[in-house]
């Protein structure tokens, strides 16, 4: 993640509570359509609503899983379209190498969710 | 140079790729036929499947490029000595080998009349075509010849709705085949279905008009001429040897090419296989010994003559269903070995009658003959060919056991399991040891199963016992998160009640789940305890569609389907559909499964939609769930003039029944009003098709992309009785399918198939049926309408809203265009980003 975003361009998207565990829920953050999931254990990942397999804005709606890769567990959502699957932290595609999609940098405040701009310069 | 394009010169060419043959010889195939080769021995199901199902060859070609087909033109002449056969367009074409594979043609009695319009043969798929078209003007047809073929025949007949005679001159059916007794058993099955069996009776003319060819009766020898106006003649087979005489080359004196053991014919570059041939003078009229031949010619021709196979007969044992009766018969069936024994188990009652046939010190089994009940068929012929020791008490071989099969009996390695297309124990065995995984993969491999079929589940059953054997386990696991199938799944939440994913994920699985395991998980849930799909702890659950109550579309907007139960509506309620489409402008069109689509509607517009349509009475119609969807029906007898029952009627009944039934996968019925079948019900996982008696209940039917035709389940049941046995079908179906099978490929997956699905729920050989029925009673008693149920919860309506910190904002990715009147989604074409280090600007 990227660090030192300034906290003026943050949105408020909504009380921590409003999204359900293991549930996402669809903000509108600077015009762009941004999915927010909550996971069990709690943490909070935003990623860009879109989904470039399906070409439509609906990542929000797909089930949030977990999955062990390499030994490792793996929080992600499935895109409801066709299943793809999508690292919450990355953004990285788990079923198609070399696919990534926006993150965007999450703080958490008095229980209240805010979404920060682009996480730009990761690398793909 | 190979004349003839049937079953066995098809095997004949793959043989000869396979083995290399075609390294050394171009071959080509002369076939009379318009089609490439088909499974004659499943003729009769064409009417069912059709042409192309039946195709050994669908593409028309084979890949080898030193093998041309060509079809249509029959081979008219051979001269051997300059070694030419001349085709019917005149061509001459030259041979170094020809292989003579020119079938049998069916034998017609020279009786008055037999050559009238409406008086057919039975062989290729062109003469049931004939009989098809000419059945539609036909009211009663007759089969003359009650052997295998004649009942094949008579099935056809009897399917395409005549009532149907068969005349058969020996005293009993089946003559070759079975005994007095077993024929006669045969005969009380047929005649059940409502088939008139004459046996002992001669037919002596075909009565009819000859100058418009019409048939009016058959005149049989000493009794009343019988009144039919169409006549089969199924009354055995000839070999087709007439280039073979023409040319000079011997034939046996009850005709067929005459051969060696190598199938060589008096002309050293002529040999002949298949029914067309007669080794050592006798013809054999199955399949599987042409198959042999066929192997034993290429064998000879890649070794140069110098052969290692020979064909030195065969064993005609046949297993099929006749009309719904199994029939075996195998070994020395008629018990004509000397001192040979009998032991027979007869059930009247049942129709079920089974004969073993032992040697004089009852050490081996010689032969037998099952009817009514042939499982044992898979295990008693290969003890037969391998004469294998009878076990202690053989009469446990054909006795009714407790658990329906006849384990516990190890065949050598060395039985042949498969006769069609000789495959023994040890090869099946061979081909899992060397990584197939399933019984399916050892039929492709190994062609064990894939002629007739018969052996299929002896060929599950080994390969299910060489694993448990070497302890190699298939995995069978859902997914990582449950070591457990979808059916092991259901079992634990029946037996331990859980009402959670969460409880069930910590007390048997690992994880939190993922897109498998956790829509499945609800769908058990739901099939169980039929809770609210969105209530809590659910919710997270279901896939998108079960999620939103609605099918998602290309551009993430939904589809809503309201349930139109049975496609029956009012015209007040078709207005208000379409002032509810008009008013969101929304685009529609009409379903396959009798209902209107409405398409188009942004999720957040879900409730506002669903609030127009429950207020009008409308109800979710589960397009969007892997449930019930729809009962589709005919008008039925209220309005049409062909209609025996009031189809409509049980269509609205049986899909409010099951409406909000949460299955493996989507569920479909039909039910048709009479045996036109204008609802295309046994396109359908059921359906019921209505008879002058009550319902016929079809089972298994599917569309989509594996079509497959429902099977008769029972036949002219009450209502009650239907309903019984659809809620037992249903639940078992619930219970024990893996995920996302439909109805055909779970019954495909049970062992004994179709018939356990009988056992189960027609006989209730488990006990289970009070048990399924009340599962059923519960999920009736249990039904709501999700919708109106979503609509009077606030929690439930707080998610559908476009962005939670907007939801005044709709998304500005969905956008549509206009396609002949109606909107579409916009099409969005050009590059996507899919992870360069700048996705800014890629916009949507």
């Amino acid at each position: 993640m990227s660090a030192g975003v300034p906290t003026i361009d943050r949105t408020t998207v909504c009380r921590v509570d409003d999204i359900e565990l293991e549930g996402g829920v669809a903000a509108l953050v600077a015009g762009r359509a941004v999915a927010v999931f909550r996971t069990f254990a709690g943490e909070v990942f935003a990623l860009d609503n879109y989904d470039p397999f399906a070409r439509a804005s609906v990542l929000a709606r797909g089930i949030v899983g977990s999955l062990t890769c390499d030994g490792v567990n793996v929080d992600f959502v499935a895109s409801p379209m066709h299943k793809q699957r999508f690292d919450l932290r990355t953004g990285a595609c788990l079923d198609v190498p070399g696919v990534c999609i926006p993150t965007y940098d999450v703080t958490l405040a008095d229980g209240v969710v805010l979404v920060g701009r682009l996480d730009e310069g990761r690398g793909a | 140079m190979v004349a003839g394009h049937g079953m066995v010169g098809h095997r004949f060419v793959e043989a000869a790729i396979e083995r290399g043959l075609t390294e050394t010889y171009d071959v080509v195939v002369i076939g009379e036929e318009p089609r490439a080769a088909y499974d004659r021995v499943a003729l009769t199901s064409f009417f069912e499947v059709g042409a192309e199902a039946l195709s050994l060859l669908p593409s028309g070609q084979y890949d080898d490029p030193r093998v041309s087909l060509r079809l249509g033109t029959p081979v008219v002449a051979v001269s051997p000595r300059q070694r030419i056969v001349t085709l019917a367009d005149g061509e001459e074409i030259g041979y170094d080998e020809l292989v003579l594979a020119t079938g049998a043609g069916p034998f017609v009695p020279p009786v008055p009349g037999h050559d009238l319009a409406n008086a057919f043969v039975y062989r290729t798929i062109d003469d049931l075509v004939a009989i098809r078209e000419a059945s539609k003007k036909a009211k009663r047809g007759a089969v003359i010849g009650g052997g295998l073929l004649g009942l094949e025949a008579a099935n056809a007949l009897h399917q395409l709705g005549l009532e149907t005679h068969v005349v058969e001159l020996a005293p009993r059916l089946m003559a070759v085949q079975v005994d007095d007794a077993g024929g006669r058993a045969l005969g009380r099955h047929i005649s059940s279905l409502g088939l008139t069996v004459h046996t002992g009776a001669m037919t002596e003319a075909v009565l009819g008009d000859r100058r418009t060819g019409r048939v009016t009766g058959l005149a049989l020898k000493d009794r009343k001429p019988l009144d039919v106006d169409l006549v089969v003649f199924s009354a055995g087979i000839r070999p087709r040897d007439s280039l073979a005489r023409a040319a000079g080359v011997d034939v046996a004196e009850r005709g067929g090419v005459l051969v060696d053991e190598r199938c060589r014919s008096s002309d050293e570059h002529i040999w002949a296989i298949g029914e067309c041939a007669a080794p050592d003078g006798r013809m054999y009229g199955l399949v599987a010994p042409g198959y042999s031949m066929a192997e034993v010619v290429v064998d000879t021709l890649v070794r140069g003559g110098e052969a290692v196979a020979s064909f030195t007969g065969a064993d005609m044992s046949t297993k099929l269903k006749l009309l719904g009766v199994d029939v075996a018969s195998f070994g020395d069936a008629q018990g004509t070995t000397e001192g040979a024994l009998e032991l027979v188990y007869a059930d009247d009652v049942a129709g079920i009658y089974k004969k073993l046939v032992i040697s004089e010190d009852g050490t081996r089994l010689l032969g037998g003959v099952l009817v009514g009940d042939a499982s044992a068929y898979g295990l008693l012929r290969p003890m037969v060919a391998s004469g294998m020791a009878l076990p202690e008490n053989p009469e446990e071989l054909i006795l009714p056991s407790k658990s329906g099969s006849v384990g516990g009996i190890a065949l050598p390695a060395e039985a042949q399991i498969c006769s069609c297309n000789n495959v023994t124990k040890g090869e099946i065995e061979q081909c899992v040891a060397d990584g197939a995984a399933s019984a399916s993969d050892v039929t492709k491999l190994t062609k064990a199963g894939s002629t007739c079929g018969s052996c299929k589940p002896q060929v599950k059953k080994i390969v299910e016992d060489y694993f448990a054997a070497t302890g190699k386990t298939v995995d069978k696991s859902l997914c990582e998160h449950f070591p457990y199938t979808r059916a092991e799944l259901f079992d634990l939440v029946l037996v331990h009640q859980y009402r959670s994913f969460d409880a069930l994920v910590e007390a048997h699985g690992r994880g939190r789940g993922c897109d498998i395991c956790r829509p499945a998980v609800a769908s058990i849930l739901a099939s169980q305890f039929n809770g609210h799909v969105l209530a809590e702890g659910r919710r997270t659950l279901q896939d998108t569609n079960d999620a939103y109550l609605a099918n998602i579309q290309k551009n993430g907007t939904y589809s809503v389907v309201p349930r139109i139960p049975g496609g029956e509506i009012t015209p007040d309620k078709l207005i208000v559909i379409g002032e509810v489409a008009r008013d969101f402008g929304l685009y529609t069109k009409i379903t396959g499964g009798q209902r209107i689509d409405l398409l188009g509607a942004r999720m957040e517009q879900l409730p506002a939609i669903w609030k127009r349509l429950v207020d009008a009475g409308f109800e979710s119609g589960h397009a969007y769930g892997k449930a019930l969807r729809t009962v589709k029906s005919c008008v039925g007898s209220t309005w049409c003039r062909y209609g025996v029952q009031d189809s409509v009627g049980l269509a609205i009944m049986l899909e409010l029944r099951y409406r909000g039934l949460r299955s493996p996968h989507k569920l479909k019925g039909g039910v048709s009003g009479c045996a036109r079948e204008c609802a295309e019900a046994r396109g359908k996982d059921f359906g019921v098709i209505a008879t002058e008696k009550g319902w016929n209940l079809y089972v298994g039917g599917n569309g989509g992309a594996v079509p497959a035709h429902a099977q008769l389940l029972a036949g002219d049941l009450s209502t009650d009785d239907l309903v019984r046995y659809l809620d037992r079908y249903l639940m078992y179906y619930l219970r024990t399918a893996d995920r996302l099978q439909r109805t055909s490929t779970w019954i495909d997956s049970l062992d004994g198939g179709l018939d356990r699905v009988r056992e189960v729920v027609v006989d209730d050989a488990l006990g289970l049926g009070t048990e399924l029925e009340a599962a059923m009673a519960a999920h009736v008693d249990s039904y709501e309408d999700e919708w109106a149920a979503t609509l009077a919860d606030p929690e439930k309506l707080k998610r559908f809203v476009s962005f939670v910190n907007a939801p005044d904002v709709p998304d500005p990715n969905i956008d549509f265009g206009v396609t002949r009147d109606q909107i579409v989604p916009a099409v969005h074409e050009g590059p996507v980003d899919l992870g360069t280090t700048i996705p800014v600007g890629a916009g949507r």
